[in-house]
């Protein structure tokens, strides 16, 4: 009796038959077919060909829209931050009792739920256009995304610190500053810096809608046909990206 | 620290020049923050009557007139599962082939590893809006786009993490179908896959869930789905379905995010 060492895989195989369906038919709801598939090539390659050399005439306008995009990154990181210290704290379920941990998560899932162009429109609509908006949608991107780090982080402390700060009769604020604090500190600032870096991303994007930074800069020039103009803005985009990921990666090493 | 008493030494924590560090990037952050403060363009006017204008936007959009769901709003939502999905499938399998080359273990060629990294950098770094920006000059507007967007996007995420997958399998079952003469795509398909299979459908899905999330915005900038709906809705001012296609995202996001959770949690 022979054992078959390498066995068909049927559930494999019928997944892959209903996969191939589902892409058959989703094609055909969307619309993609070969002939658009290879128009669109062609035009890609004009594209292309319109994209390079990029300009870099107009840099004043490009350094202005990068210095913005900075500035919204920071103040978001820095708003999202000083708010997401006490979310945190509120979320998690070792330190806050469940009637305030339920709807604090809760509060920081629709945060991150909701993607931050979305917000950033809202933010835009109500408050006008501008970097404002752009702050705003980011800090509530940013609640969403570290007040969760912050919660899980002191959820994964040891208690015995805390009830050891406790039973020497300190106060809660007491109990903050020297049985939590110390053990959450150096995690957080690593949460800090991914944030600042994640968030640098997102003011380069959030122009789009009219939040301010280079991401109006773009959608203009995208909207003006002016494809080396974008192409210049691209690369300016992916070098600060690039720049601020080598630079926290660093400073991330030296604090550990 | 005192030189005259070596035997009662104070411990200190960081050394002087950690120490020099950590004040300089206390002093980079602070001083970083002032100038953004001092110099972002921020009309007061607008940050004073901020909050006001807040609550005026959320009266109005409250409640919500799920009368608008159905149908137009639920043909966008489908549309955007449509983009998320085929955009996933198709990153993938445009990322399968990047991530073998990339991967040091399976490539021995430096120069083609280094390439494809370049090719992965390049697709992280671009946002998928911006990927979609591009597509909808080259396809025009439409879900075609978005699909590409999504798709070009993912290639990068899911070649990093699945060429990590890759490098680390053992090397073990690879050489004994080697010496058993396997050619190249048997010793793929019955020593590396078996190993990376959990890993690639745990980075699929993940990367499902960040897509149904991202294609929500891509009709901003007309490549379909849900956004081109919201954006029309804002444009119009009608915020009741504004609210409504909120909503509609917002539930959409969370059962997307839980099914993840739980098919990962089984595979896994």
């Amino acid at each position: 009796m022979t054992r078959n060492p390498f066995p068909a895989n049927w559930p494999l195989r019928i997944g892959g038959l209903i996969g191939l369906t589902y892409i058959i038919y989703a094609s055909a709801q969307l619309g993609i077919t070969g002939e658009r598939l290879l128009h669109g090539f062609g035009e890609a390659q004009r594209f292309l060909a319109r994209m390079f050399p990029p300009n870099f005439e107009r840099w004043g306008l490009l350094v202005e829209g990068m210095l913005e995009s900075l500035q919204i990154a920071v103040l978001s990181t820095a708003i999202g931050i000083v708010l997401s210290l006490p979310l945190g704290l509120m979320a998690a379920r070792n330190l806050s009792p469940v009637w305030l941990a339920a709807p604090t998560r809760g509060f920081i899932a629709v945060c991150r739920s909701l993607h931050y162009v979305i917000v950033a429109i809202i933010f835009v609509k109500a408050l006008g256009f501008g970097a404002l908006a752009g702050v705003a949608a980011l800090t509530v991107a940013s609640i969403g995304f570290i007040a969760k780090l912050f919660a899980e982080a002191i959820e994964e402390i040891s208690m015995k610190q805390v009830e050891a700060v406790r039973a020497s009769g300190a106060s809660p604020a007491g109990v903050l500053i020297y049985g939590v604090v110390p053990q959450v500190a150096s995690r957080f600032i690593g949460f800090c810096i991914y944030l600042l870096d994640s968030n640098l991303r997102n003011s380069t994007l959030v122009g789009i809608v009219g939040a301010g930074g280079i991401g109006g800069t773009l959608f203009a020039a995208f909207k003006r046909f002016d494809y080396d103009f974008v192409c210049a803005i691209l690369i300016a985009i992916i070098a600060l990206i690039f720049l601020a990921e080598v630079i926290s990666g660093r400073i991330r090493a030296a604090l550990r | 620290m005192s030189a005259t008493l070596p035997l009662h030494r104070e411990w200190v924590r960081h050394s002087f020049g950690e120490r020099l560090l950590r004040y300089f990037l206390w002093l980079a952050a602070i001083a970083s923050l002032v100038w953004a403060v001092r110099s972002i363009e921020i009309i007061p006017e607008f940050l004073a009557d901020a909050p006001e204008q807040m609550a005026d936007l959320l009266i109005r959009m409250w409640p919500p007139d799920l009368g608008h769901y159905y149908p137009s709003v639920h043909a966008a939502m489908i549309e955007t599962l449509h983009i998320a999905s085929l955009g996933t499938v198709l990153g993938v399998a445009l990322a399968i082939p990047i991530a073998l080359l990339a991967a040091r273990n399976i490539c021995r060629n430096v120069l083609l590893n280094a390439v494809a990294q370049f090719l992965l950098v390049s697709s992280r770094s671009v946002n998928s809006l911006v990927w979609a920006l591009i597509f909808v000059a080259v396809f025009g507007p439409g879900p075609a786009a978005g699909t590409f967007a999504i798709a070009f996007r993912s290639i990068g995420f899911v070649g990093k993490l699945l060429a990590e997958a890759i490098e680390e399998a053992a090397p073990g079952p690879v050489e004994a179908l080697e010496a058993s003469g396997a050619p190249w795509g048997h010793r793929m398909l019955k020593g590396i896959w078996p190993q990376v299979q959990p890993a690639f459908w745990g980075i699929a899905l993940f990367r499902w869930d960040i897509n149904v999330r991202e294609s929500a915005v891509l009709g901003l900038v007309g490549a379909g789905g849900i956004g081109v709906v919201l954006d029309d809705a804002i444009n119009f001012f009608q915020w009741e379905r504004v609210a409504t296609i909120l909503l509609a995202i917002l539930a959409v996001v969370v059962v997307a995010e839980i099914l993840v959770t739980r098919i990962r949690a089984k595979l896994i």
